[in-house]
Parts: structure tokens; sequence; C-alpha cells
């Protein structure tokens, strides 16, 4: 087996040294009753090549979004990588390293965390930035837990735009720590009044800019409103590279912004692993979860890095953390950092016009298709599409055309009666071909 | 013992300082050429943001950043790295190849199933491996990492117990040597947490289980092999007791590396436990992350499973999402998308690759390395629990008494020697704990070095050579460092340097 090291020869001399007979002897505190005799019933060992034939099988039954002209968004987003991103993130100090605990040896992964803390910070117009998150939607969850700790008081109001998956997601966790939650209905228009529904015993609000439609939320009046009642604003963005071009959240008196990072270096890998970003005000940086990297002066007075403030954390607090976990994303963390740092404020901000510019133009061209009409008076790089007949059913169709136009909001919402709308994204990586094949196909199903 | 010389950049050969990126990049820079837009009339509204002060670098100046913050990680890939309970075992970069396929890497979780059956097979196979492998019922495979599935694998007792009308069973039965995650998702679930007492040998007497039995008690949460490097003889007979108590069964697979292919978790009467892919399956750290923890349930707490999961359908396969009709028991939804589809195929590539051969050889190898490395120490080293070990072994700082050296001091003095420390002060449950895991990649003669190495430190401590630990490390690219500051008075980001003030004389 070409990973493991010892030869037969060697495991003879080691089972000497150790005094046993056999192997079996260092499993004999299994009962025996549960000692497997023979095999599993698995395929045996195989070679490299017959292993990437099996796999590489797998993967050509996916349609690849790269292979087609490609609009899905609503919550993952497909941009370009730059090639020096994953080369990086492969060097074996990197991707082989753990979580920094030996800050002498892991400096490396020490100050990359800290200019993503910054980076991170800067983005979304905080002060400070956890060292991630799993992703954008389980630090949405750990959000609203963060504010119930904050304010001591326990009902969290989640706007009708936020993401049905990262709703569901606060809903689990909230409804098993035993906290109400008010979940405003579906809103594709961003016509609903959040304001109204905060009072003396909301901990805090939710709610997604650009929201899961699409539309754009002036979140400033939402802060007023929840600061006046003693709650917090939690602002949640899926897709980071609209930091580039619209308003921060911190700068609009958001408390806590959570974001899912993915679209800044990562791919879209089916759905994980991501990278969630979590920033806050100064003041609370004592009840965020996740690690923090905080700079330090070593023996010799040499700047460096470490994990700090420790004392939130699983690992000493145990049943008193502030939240249990324990990995996070760091080589995700690494992937946005460096893309970040190639792209830097103005790369980030032209980036965000030619998406911006993209879902214009592709907004342009499907409305042109009879029957189709543009939900939104303001969006970023996705918007939502009302189409005649079952939008599921027309994004298969599209599908078997060779398009992937987007995601039907009843995927995500089957009981909300919204069974004729797509949520459709545009990106930096879309061609004017694109588009028209994209209206050709649209025409052809539903004009 | 330093290096005295001085140099004029202060850079010591390949030892090369970094400033931060913000201290060497531009606003004015950029190392992405993209594609001038379209003029087209803005759709942001009142929403659009003005500058925004980031600093770049060149593309050239990034990959020299990057590479040279790298050279200051150690890394798997260097040498032992034998962090015990964490499972630094060799990265296949075939799994990297693999998860790079664009059939992988680049589809959409949201893409017409229609479009992604390949990835749905491939989550349904490394199910049937991961369940032929523990002997259990279901697998939820979306928990992101192994605190994630912990939380997964408690949410479904807690679903169960609230299905059979037992909401008021609120305690959870968590023993000292847990990792701090267990009693952490205890908690986080309303749950309250008590330490349950482990015999002198390291290990959980049914007996005690058996006593502290009641309606009020919802779980146990262990881990096995545990923390101390033991198999938990008596688990059958907990498994046992709990059951007949009403309460259910979590282990903490964060072990696991110690018994594919040797024992099934499911004849051991675990009802979940989750897998860490990072750890048993080979799944890069990556620098603490990603990770990706899939929990496997019994057929007791199958039908509590988080949604989405993947089902047969006809000759393909299909994904649930919503709890209702096949989920309608679905205790709701963890996470925005399917789990860490990148880490499943980097795990599957590596369960392929060995086979159940492969697997069962690689767990023998991985516990007869711990038990050579006890053997050859224990003379030296004080071996906190008699007899031989699982996959890992755990030390504790009796050998040092006397000597002025703490385990701290020991762990940075092996930096200077060329190695990662041993998980320090860990478990809690003795004193000055050092918890080595050599796995099953290290070969005969890395782990002769390595032991060489400790016997050498041992007999330095001995003898009063305390210069090599108090001072360690010497030949890190950085000496010890000050936590307690960090924590005082926490710098948490780069902020711009206030400009400095002409001097007043």
């Amino acid at each position: 087996m070409r990973y493991l090291p010892l030869t037969d020869s060697d495991r003879r001399t080691m089972m000497e040294r150790i005094g046993i007979a056999s192997i079996d002897a260092l499993f004999d505190p299994i009962p025996e009753s549960a000692q497997l005799d023979g095999l599993l019933d698995l395929p045996r060992q195989k070679g490299e090549m017959e292993v990437e034939r099996l796999l590489s099988q797998m993967a050509a039954k996916n349609t690849a979004a790269g292979s087609v002209p490609f609009f899905v968004g609503a919550g993952a987003y497909r941009h370009h990588v730059p090639a020096t991103v994953d080369h990086l993130i492969q060097r074996s100090e990197f991707l082989t390293s753990y979580t920094p605990y030996q800050p002498e040896i892991t400096q490396g992964t020490l100050q990359y965390l800290f200019e993503f803390q910054t980076q991170v910070a800067e983005l979304t117009g905080m002060e400070v930035a956890n060292a991630s998150m799993y992703d954008g939607s389980t630090g949405c969850g750990e959000a609203v837990l963060m504010a119930h700790r904050i304010t001591k008081r326990d009902r969290a109001v989640l706007s009708g735009g936020l993401h049905p998956h990262y709703r569901k997601v606060v809903e689990n966790i909230t409804g098993f720590a035993g906290l109400p939650i008010d979940t405003l209905p579906p809103d594709p228009t961003g016509a609903e009044d959040i304001g109204s529904h905060i009072d003396g015993d909301t901990a805090c609000v939710a709610v997604q800019t650009p929201d899961v439609y699409g539309q754009l939320i002036d979140l400033a009046p939402i802060a007023e409103k929840a600061h006046e009642a003693g709650a917090l604003l939690i602002a949640v963005v899926t897709e980071a590279v609209s930091f580039g071009a619209l308003k921060s959240p911190g700068s609009q008196g958001a408390d806590i912004v959570v974001a899912e990072g993915q679209s800044i270096g990562n791919g879209l890998n089916f759905g994980g692993p991501y990278v969630g970003l979590f920033a806050t005000r100064q003041k609370y940086v004592r009840q965020m979860p996740g690690r923090l990297t905080g700079e330090t002066v070593d023996a010799d007075g040499k700047r460096g890095y470490v994990l700090t403030l420790s004392t939130r954390e699983q690992h000493i607090r145990r049943d008193k953390a502030t939240s249990n976990i324990c990995t996070n994303s760091g080589l995700c963390c690494l992937a946005f950092t460096i893309h970040m740092t190639l792209l830097g404020g103005q790369g980030l901000q032209k980036l965000a016009t030619l998406n911006h510019a993209n879902a214009v133009l592709l907004a342009q061209t499907l409305e042109a298709v009879s029957g189709v009409e543009i939900l939104n008076e303001t969006f970023f790089n996705e918007f939502t599409l009302r189409v005649p007949g079952d939008a599921a059913d027309v994004v298969e169709a599209l599908a078997k055309k060779g398009v992937l136009g987007g995601v039907p909001v009843s995927r995500l919402e089957p009981d909300a009666g919204l069974d004729d709308l797509i949520i459709v994204a545009a990106t930096e990586i879309n061609t004017d071909d694109d588009r028209a094949a994209y209206a050709a196909a649209l025409k052809e199903l539903v004009g | 013992m330093s290096q005295s010389r001085d140099t004029f950049t202060g850079n010591r050969g390949l030892e090369i300082y970094e400033p931060l990126l913000f201290e060497i990049g531009s606003t004015e820079n950029c190392g992405v050429d993209l594609p001038d837009p379209e003029p087209v009339t803005s759709r942001l509204g009142s929403h659009a943001r003005d500058t925004l002060d980031l600093p770049a670098l060149s593309e050239p100046e990034t990959m020299r950043h990057y590479v040279k913050l790298s050279q200051k990680n150690y890394a798997i890939d260097m040498s032992v790295y034998p962090l015990g309970s964490c499972t630094m075992k060799h990265n296949p970069r075939l799994n990297e190849k693999m998860a790079r396929l664009p059939g992988f890497g680049d589809i959409h979780p949201l893409q017409p199933v229609s479009t992604v059956q390949g990835a749905l097979e491939l989550i349904d196979t490394l199910v049937h491996w991961l369940i032929t492998m523990t002997g259990m019922s279901a697998v939820a495979m979306s928990p992101k990492a192994g605190a994630h599935g912990e939380l997964c694998g408690m949410m479904a007792i807690k679903a169960a117990l609230d299905a059979k009308g037992e909401a008021d069973r609120r305690v959870v039965l968590v023993p000292e040597s847990a990792h701090g995650t267990n009693p952490a998702t205890a908690a986080l679930l309303g749950f309250s947490v008590e330490a349950i007492a482990t015999r002198d040998d390291g290990t959980l007497h049914a007996d005690v289980v058996r006593d502290r039995m009641g309606p009020d008690v919802a779980a146990i949460m262990l881990t096995n092999p545990n923390t101390c490097g033991l198999f938990e003889r008596d688990v059958i007979e907990i498994a046992e007791a709990l059951h007949a108590g009403g309460a259910y069964f979590y282990c903490d697979g964060a072990n696991f590396n110690a018994i594919v292919g040797k024992a099934r978790p499911g004849d051991l009467g675990v009802d979940a436990m989750h897998i860490n892919l990072h750890k048993t399956f080979s799944t890069p750290h990556g620098g603490g992350g990603p990770g990706a923890g899939p929990v496997v349930l019994s057929e007791a707490l199958a039908p509590f499973a988080p949604v989405p999961f993947v089902v047969k359908d006809g000759d393909g396969f299909k994904v649930v999402e919503d709890t209702n009709g096949e989920a309608a028991e679905s205790f709701g939804r963890m996470t925005a998308f399917h789990g860490q589809m990148g880490m499943f195929v980097r795990a599957l590539s590596y369960m392929l690759s060995h086979g159940s051969d492969g697997m069962r050889q690689a767990s023998e190898d991985a516990v007869l390395n711990a038990n050579y490395v006890r053997a050859c120490l224990e003379d030296l080293m004080t071996v906190s629990f008699p007899g031989t070990c699982m996959h890992e072994v755990l030390f504790d700082d009796r050998f040092l008494k006397d000597t002025g050296v703490t385990t701290l001091d020991f762990a940075k003095a092996m930096i200077d020697e060329g190695y990662h420390p041993m998980t320090m002060y860990f478990p809690l449950v003795v004193h000055g704990a050092m918890l080595v895991e050599p796995t099953e990649s290290e070969s005969k003669a890395s782990l002769d070095l390595f032991i060489a190495t400790m016997r050498d430190l041992v007999m330095a401590a001995e003898r009063g050579d305390t210069e090599r630990f108090e001072g360690a490390p010497h030949f890190a690219p950085l000496r010890r460092l000050d936590e307690t500051a960090a924590a005082r008075k926490p710098k948490l980001r780069w902020t711009r340097p206030e400009p400095i003030p002409e001097a007043a004389e």
C-alpha cells in the first residue's frame, strides 16, 4: 500500500520491541464479540490510476458550471479565481499544517489569518472580524445566539428576504436552544416593514442585502429602529463580491455582519467547503464565536501573531464557551485572502462593477423575452425573474437545452406559492453569447 | 546558544522577515487584469459605495509574500506531526487532484438535480463505505466539521427524546477526559453537563454509568478510543446500561483511525458518532480547517437525521431537502447546502485507494507505531496508564519532577529539534499531559529518530541542562510569544499607522 511506509520486517522488529507476538494483541481491549475477523465487505486497495478512473467517471456525469452558459447563484457564485490562488493554497506548508497551537512554527498561518481578519473588517465596515466560521449560514446561526448573549433577550426577527436555507439553519439552532423566532413571510419585492416587528423584547433582527431575491436593502433605518429598541442588527451577505459595489453594512449601523466568503477565492464545490465571514464591533469581541488571531511580541521583542482570547472557546471554557466551534475554514480563508490581496480595494470594485454590468445586460436581454418579467427595482448581480408557468419546470427544461438558468424559488420555499419565480445570477464569467443563449432558450420555452 | 552575528536586513539565509501585506501593498496596485465593464445604467439605486481603501500586490509580489509566509509553517509534509487526537497523517495529492475535477469542484449546490447525478452518486457511495465501516444504519452528511457533527448527533438525540415525550431528560454525562467540544455542544442545546469519573486505569467503568442512570439522563458523550489513547473495555456494557435506562450513546469518533476495519461502532452499541474526515480519512487540515464531520446514526436515531440527504430514485438519485414526506421526522437543517463535498471526494479517494485491506493495515500500523513509541520511551518518560495503548500514547510530567522543566518547555525544546510538539496539557485528567499520536504515515526510521530525540531531551532535563528548555525555541522563526500580552490588549487587525508628528523641540 503506497501510503504506508512500514515494511513487514519493520513490523516484526517493532512487535518484538513491544513484546507481542501478533498485532492482534494490541487490539485485545476491544471486546471479543466486537472484534472483526475478516475484512470489511468493501473493495480491496487500488492504484492511483484505477481510483482516478473511477472518480473521473462519476465526475463526468455532472454538468460542470464552466461548460455551459451558467447563471445559478442564490448563495453560491461562480467567479474566476486567479491561478495563483490555487497554486499557493496547495503549498505543503499551508495545506498540511494544523491549527496554529504552536505559534513559533505556524507564523505563516497566523499572519494570513491576521490579514484575513483585517480584510474582512475593512470590507464589512466593522471593527473586528474572526478567523472564519464554517460558512455563511452557520455563521448566521451563531450571530443570532451571540445577540442573545449580548442583549439577554430571546426573540430574533428574521427578514423574509433572508436566504431560506439560512433561515432554516437559524430556526434549527434557536429551536434547540429554546429561543423564539419571528420569521417574516418570503418577500420577493423587498416590500416588508421589518422595523414594525422590533420591540423591547427583540434581541436582534437579521436582514440580508442583497437579499435572496437580489433586492438591495437600506439597512440604516432598520439599524436605527433596532438600536432605539435596544436590539442588534445582524446584516447578512451571501455574495461577498457585492462589498466592492455596495455601502458596507458597518457604515449603515450593523452590529454583527455575517457573510458567505466563497465568492472570493473559492470554487463552487457543490456547496462546501466555504468560508463564513464574521465581523462585529470591538465592544462585543468577547462574545464572539470562533478563533481570533492577535498581534503580540516574542521574547526578543519581535512582532508575531498568536491565537488569542481563547478563554471564550470550548477547549478552555468547555460548557461555558461562546460556541462549540473548533475547526474553522483555514485554507478557504487563505484562498479568500490571496484573492483579495491580488484584487485590492480597486480590483474588487472593478470586479463588482463588471458583475453589476453583466447583470444589467442580462436583465435587459431576458426582459425582452415576452411573458418574462423582472421583479427588482434594484439589484447587484442577481435578480428575480417571473416566468409564465412553473419555474422549476422551466429551469429543468433550460438545463436540457444546455443552459443552467438559475434557482427556482420553489426549491428554496416549496410552500410559499412562489412557483413562477427564478433567482438568476450574473457574474464576470458571463459573455454576450451566454446571455443570448439564455434568452433564446427561454424564448423557445415560454415565448 | 542564540546566533550571534547580525545581518544588515535582519534576515538569516532562508529565514526572511515578511511584513504584513498592508505594509507592502499599494491601493494603486492590482494583481488581476479584468476587462472594462460595458457602460450600463446602474441598478444600484442609492446603495453604491465610495472608495474601498484596501492595498493590493501584483502577482509576483503576491507569490513571494505568501511563499515567504508558508516558510514559517511546520507541516506534515516536513516531518513527524505527533499532535494527539488530531491524526496528522499523510494527505495524498491524488485526493487533491480528484476534488479539482470540474465535475466535482465546479458544480453548484442548487443546479438541477438531473445535472449532478455523479455528485449524488459519490455521496451515496461514501455513505455506503461509512455505513459498512461503522455497522450503523444511516449517515448525516451535512455537518461541516467534528464539532458540527457532535451538534448533529446530539440534536438527533434531543429530537428522539422529544418524540418519546421525554424532554425532561436534560443531563448529559461527559468524562473529564473529553474534548472541550463535547460539553460545549451539550450546553449549546440546553443540556446540563455532568462530569463522570473514570477509574484509575483511565477508562470508564460500566457500573458508574449504571449507578447514575435515571429519568433525568439523556445521553453520554464518550470518546472511544478515548483521549488517553485507550479503548473503553466496558463499552458494550456501558451502551447496555444507557439503553436500559432510556438514554443514548453519543460516541466522539475523533479517534476512529485506531479501529477502522478492526471493530465497528455499531457492534458496540453506539447511537451516534461523528467521523472527522480530516483526521481518519486524510483530508488536509489546512491550517485549522476546513474539516468535515459526517455522523453515523443507529436505527433509533436515523429518522431524525437533518436535511438534505441523498436517496436512490429509480436508476438515479435525488436530494431530500425539506422536512416533509420521507423526512417528516427530520430535526431540520444545519447548513445551507449539502456539506463539505470537496472533503467527500478526498475521503472517498482515500477509501478507494486503501480498500478494506489497506484501511485495516493503516489502523494496525497506527496502533503499532504508537505502541512502539511507548515501548521505546516508557523507561524514561512516565506513561500515564499501564499496558498497551491504541493509536496514541499519553505521557504526563512526572518524569520532569524536580528538573524545573515543564511540559511547555519540553514541547518548545522539541521545536528546536525540528519537531512539532505533541498535544500538550490535554486531556485534563493527568498533570502536564503529552499526548503523542504518530499515525501510520511514519516510517520506522522516522520514529527511531523521533524517539532518540525525545530520549536525548529527557536526559538533558534530568542533567539540568535547563537552557535548552527555558528559552526554547531558539531556532524557530520567532522565540516564545507573549500570549498574555496579546489577550490583555487585543490587537486583532492591522490599522493604518498614525502619521509621525514633526519633532517638536
